[in-house]
C-alpha cells in the first residue's frame, strides 16, 4: 500500500513491523552517501516541512558514533532526534537506530539505508524496523501520541 | 477524547491487537470475532468493552445484530502518520536533489547554504 507512481518517492509499510522508502537521486552513491552523513551538508536537506531549520547537526559516521540533529521553527515547538550508527559502508550502506523526542521519547526505530547505483543515479532504499510486540508493549504502557499508537495497529493488520 | 490510558491498556494485549487486525478487514459480530480465537463470547465481548471504552472501535445497530468496526478517528490517524512523514521525506529528498545537483558542479566542496534558493 502506499506507493505513489507520480512521484520518485516510495513509502509502504511491509509485514508488521517494517516501513520501506525508496527514492532515485542523480547524484553518485558516494554523493548520497556523503550527504546523510557529514552535517554541514544533512543541515541542507533534512527539513521536513517548510519552515523548519535544523540549527544543532552533530554526526559522528563511524561504528558506535552518535548524532543528534535538533529542529527549531519560528511558531512551533521544537523537537530532536538522537541514534547511533551500528555499521557504515561508505557510498554504500548505513545501518543507525534513532528515537524522536516530541519531547516524550518515541522508540528505537532501527534503519538500515542502501545506496545501489543506477542508471547513472543512486537507487535509495531505506528499510525502517519498528519495535518488536514486547517493546512495543512497554513503549504504549510509557505514554504515546494516539496516533502513533494506530499506526502500530494499521502496521499489525497489514498482513493479517 | 477518551483518556490515553484506555488505549494503551487496550493495546497492551495480544489477543486485542489480533481483534483490532480482524476489524482492519471490514466489520464483524462479537460471534464472527470469537471463531478464530477460540474463545468464548462473553470472553471475546470483554475484549471488545475494552477496545469501545478507549475509542478504538465502534458499534454498528443493523436490527439484531450489533457489528464492531474500527473507529473512524483511529484510521484517520494511521493515514495522518503515514502522510505526515511521506510528506516530511519528500519535502527532504527534493531539496536533497538541489543539494546534489550543486555537488555535482562542485565536486571537491560542500555546497553553501546560500545556494539553497528560499531557505532560512
Amino acid at each position: 500500500m502506499n506507493t505513489t507512481s507520480n512521484t520518485p518517492l516510495s513509502l509502504r509499510t511491509e509485514g508488521d513491523t517494517h516501513i520501506v522508502v525508496t527514492r532515485r537521486f542523480n547524484g553518485s552513491p558516494e554523493a548520497v552517501y556523503r550527504a546523510h552523513t557529514e552535517p554541514a551538508i544533512i543541515q541542507k536537506w533534512m527539513l521536513g516541512p517548510e519552515g523548519w531549520t535544523m540549527p544543532v547537526c552533530i554526526c559522528e559516521a563511524r561504528p558506535g558514533g552518535r548524532f543528534r540533529y535538533e529542529w527549531a521553527h519560528p511558531s512551533k515547538p521544537g523537537f530532536h532526534i538522537t541514534g547511533e550508527f551500528h555499521a557504515l559502508e561508505p557510498g554504500r550502506r548505513i545501518v543507525h537506530v534513532e528515537r524522536m523526542f516530541l519531547p516524550f521519547q518515541t522508540p528505537d526505530n532501527h534503519v538500515e539505508t542502501t545506496f545501489d547505483a543506477e542508471s547513472g543515479g543512486t537507487l535509495m532504499t531505506m528499510r525502517m524496523t519498528l519495535p518488536d510486540a514486547e517493546t512495543r508493549k512497554q513503549m504504549l504502557s510509557s505514554g504515546m501520541d494516539k496516533g502513533m499508537e494506530a499506526s502500530y495497529i494499521r502496521l499489525e493488520s497489514q498482513l493479517a | 477524547m477518551q483518556s490515553l490510558d484506555f488505549s494503551f491498556a487496550a493495546l497492551a494485549d495480544p489477543t486485542r491487537r489480533a481483534i483490532l487486525a480482524r476489524l482492519a478487514l471490514g466489520e464483524a459480530t462479537v460471534l464472527e470475532l470469537a471463531e478464530p480465537f477460540q474463545m468464548s463470547q462473553p470472553a471475546v465481548s470483554r475484549h471488545l468493552k475494552v477496545l469501545e471504552v478507549a475509542g478504538l472501535i465502534e458499534q454498528r445497530v443493523d436490527g439484531t445484530r450489533r457489528p464492531r468496526r474500527l473507529a473512524k478517528p483511529a484510521l484517520d490517524n494511521v493515514d495522518q502518520y503515514l502522510n505526515t512523514l511521506r510528506r516530511a521525506l519528500a519535502a527532504n529528498y527534493d531539496r536533497l536533489d538541489q543539494v546534489l545537483a550543486d555537488m555535482n558542479t562542485n565536486p571537491k566542496s560542500t555546497p553553501t547554504r546560500k545556494k539553497i534558493r528560499g531557505r532560512k
